[in-house]
């Protein structure tokens, strides 16, 4: 069986071997085969790009279908804060926790509660820390891969403290298990999330062996059922809804929204894939170690742009950004209390349950020398390439098809255009040495 | 040592063009990545690279840097054509810098590039040549117990 667990799959049926997803793919992690999309298990950081980029759907996350909590004796719902950014200015956190205990969940938890108390445990940590910078946030899962892959130089920057979905989980269980009399194995917590990427650190946590959430659910799959039965909750007052919620837990669903609401001066707030691996790629080169922490999510604009959720992105961002200008404004401050997560902090409350293990790509040799030899017979090798990324071979890039054949996953007859020249040219008798083609050459053919 | 155990790979550095700056010590880096190599090197080589390509870009004509990879070192070259340094060990100082404030508003002018070169390698040399240009060597152990013993 395959060494990666992965969120997403590919339904080769329904496969049409079109390409996008390939020339999408931001780690290239995807190569077309016999016609068919074939994901590259160790290259693939589960981020979704391909998902929203194939025209056939066929390539699907792979959370829990809505439907599945008949397994366990009792159910909570644990929102991701991008939930409460889905509906209209006036559906605050209140309603829609209520709305969730009415499409089947036993119970629902309001995670920005969570999330506020580890924005402190993560001043408290920056605070008092004093090795290398700046350190990164760990809470996207798509960016703790990318770091476990690309840059595991970088590993150890990433913050030790845990996820507010899984420390929310876990002591929700406890709670619930003492409440009820029930024992945990019977609690089924359910993330409902933004992303398929959850999935991954949920199935295959990065640090430890078992996570504490039992499944994840589609925002998108519970959207409409959620929208109807709000419609029978009552309404709160405004103003009484608007005091239960975190100011600095709600922004987590944004990018910024942590270093906002902690105030943090030298910090960095960066999405989207693209524009966080140049900034990697600075940290990697001994820039920017003047910054403390850096607020890192894979989609635009963080979770509000999760791949699974509803609302426009802007629109959905602008909620969030609007709720904490109100509540700044309002001065309500319904925060954990900061002495008592001092107190739990130093009872290591907050830690993670593991080290974050580096993954790093394998090289084109275990051995070394190999390995050189190898270099160099791809960059041979891609220097005789038409060099114009067709992708008719099946993998996104001139570069990365050089690299294929010598790892041996692709053979040089693959290159259509290349084998067409060498057929033109020998078909040529006039013609005595092959020239290699390039650049736009084979558009005359 | 030459021949079939050894990569080698040159890259030219235009003095004054920022918005490619950056670029060979990047691909440095990708390189030393599909080889393999131990992420800790990665980390010193892409620190040391990046500081030398930036002196050459700030205040060089032109430069080149020569990677080679053997299976023991990365070995580094480099040599620019530019003003030179008229003292070396006072540029070799942590903080002392001439860049301008412009350079500064940029975020470099620290003066910690040459010393950071230096405390990333196992082998540092450097020599220049007032009016002429400046020559950089830098070597790092791939095994770090083969430390720099001449
Ligand atoms: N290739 C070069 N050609 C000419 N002068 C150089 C060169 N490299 C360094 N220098 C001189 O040496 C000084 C110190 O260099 P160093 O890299 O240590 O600091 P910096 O470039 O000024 O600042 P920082 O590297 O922290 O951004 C420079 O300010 C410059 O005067
Ligand atoms: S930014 Fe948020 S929604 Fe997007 S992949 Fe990361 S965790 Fe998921
Ligand atoms: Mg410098």
């Amino acid at each position: 069986m395959s060494l990666y667990s992965h969120s997403i799959q590919i339904n080769t049926d329904r496969c049409a071997g079109r390409m996008r997803c390939m020339r999408t793919c931001p780690t290239q992690a995807i190569r077309v085969r016999s016609g068919k999309a074939l994901m590259l298990e160790e290259k693939c950081i589960d981020c979704g790009e391909c998902i929203t980029a194939c025209p056939n759907g066929a390539i699907v996350p792979l959370t829990n279908p809505f439907g599945e909590l008949t397994k366990f004796r009792h159910t909570i719902a644990i929102p991701s804060p991008a939930l409460y950014a889905q509906f209209g200015r006036e559906i605050l956190p209140d309603k829609i926790l209520n709305g969730l205990k009415k499409i089947g969940f036993d119970d629902a938890f309001d995670q920005a509660l969570t999330c506020g108390e580890i924005s402190f445990a993560i001043q408290e940590y920056i605070r008092d820390y004093k090795g290398p910078k700046p350190l990164i946030s760990n809470t996207c899962p798509v960016i703790v891969r990318l770091i476990q892959v690309r840059y595991p130089d970088l590993v150890d920057l990433l913050i030790p403290i845990d996820n507010p979905r899984e420390i929310a989980a876990r002591e929700i269980k406890k709670k619930k298990a003492r409440q009820y009399g029930l024992n945990e194995k019977d609690i089924g917590a359910f993330y409902l999330t933004p992303c398929p990427s959850k999935m991954i650190s949920i199935k295959q946590p990065a640090e430890k062996g078992k996570s504490h959430l039992d499944g994840a659910i589609a925002i998108s799959d519970i959207y409409g059922p959620l929208l109807s039965a709000m419609e029978a909750v009552a309404n709160e007052s405004y103003r009484k809804s608007l005091e239960n919620i975190c100011i600095l837990g709600i922004g987590w669903a944004m990018v910024g929204g942590i270093c906002r609401t902690l105030r943090l001066r030298n910090s960095l707030s960066v999405s989207g894939l693209t524009d966080i691996i140049k900034v990697f790629d600075d940290i990697e080169r001994g820039k920017l170690r003047n910054i403390d922490y850096i607020e890192a999510y894979s989609c635009l604009q963080g979770c509000v742009g999760g791949s699974l959720t509803v609302e426009n992105v802007y629109i959905s961002y602008n909620k969030i950004l609007k709720l904490i200008e109100t509540l700044e404004f309002e001065k309500i401050k319904a925060c954990p209390d900061i002495r008592e997560v001092r107190k739990r902090y130093q009872e290591k409350y907050f830690f993670m349950e593991g080290k974050i293990e580096v993954r790093p790509l394998k090289p084109l040799d275990d051995d070394l020398t190999r390995a050189i030899a190898k270099r160099k017979q791809k960059d041979d090798l891609y220097e005789t390439l038409p060099k114009i990324d067709c992708g008719a071979c099946g993998s996104p890039t001139c570069l990365t098809f050089a690299e294929d054949v010598v790892k041996g996953e692709a053979k040089l007859a693959d290159c259509v255009i290349k084998s067409a020249g060498q057929e033109l040219s020998a078909a040529a008798p006039g013609r005595k040495s092959r020239i290699p083609l390039k650049g736009k050459e084979p558009c005359n053919l | 040592m030459s021949g079939e155990n050894v990569l080698s790979q040159s890259f030219e550095i235009i003095g004054g063009n920022f918005g490619r700056a950056g670029k060979a010590s990047t691909t440095v880096k990708d390189i030393l990545k599909e080889l393999g190599i131990d992420p800790s090197i990665i980390r010193r080589t892409a620190i040391a690279t990046y500081e030398a390509e930036m002196n050459v870009v700030m205040y060089a004509e032109k430069g080149e840097m020569t990677l080679r990879v053997t299976p023991e070192m990365v070995h580094l070259h480099l040599q620019d054509q530019g003003p030179g340094i008229p003292d070396i060990k006072l540029a070799m100082k942590e903080g002392y810098s001439t860049a301008t404030p412009e350079m500064r508003e940029m975020g470099f002018g620290a003066g910690m590039g040459l010393p950071n070169i230096k405390k990333n390698s196992d082998l540092f040399e450097i020599s220049s040549e007032v009016g002429k240009g400046t020559r950089l060597e830098i070597v790092i152990y791939l095994n770090p117990k083969v430390k720099a013993n001449p």
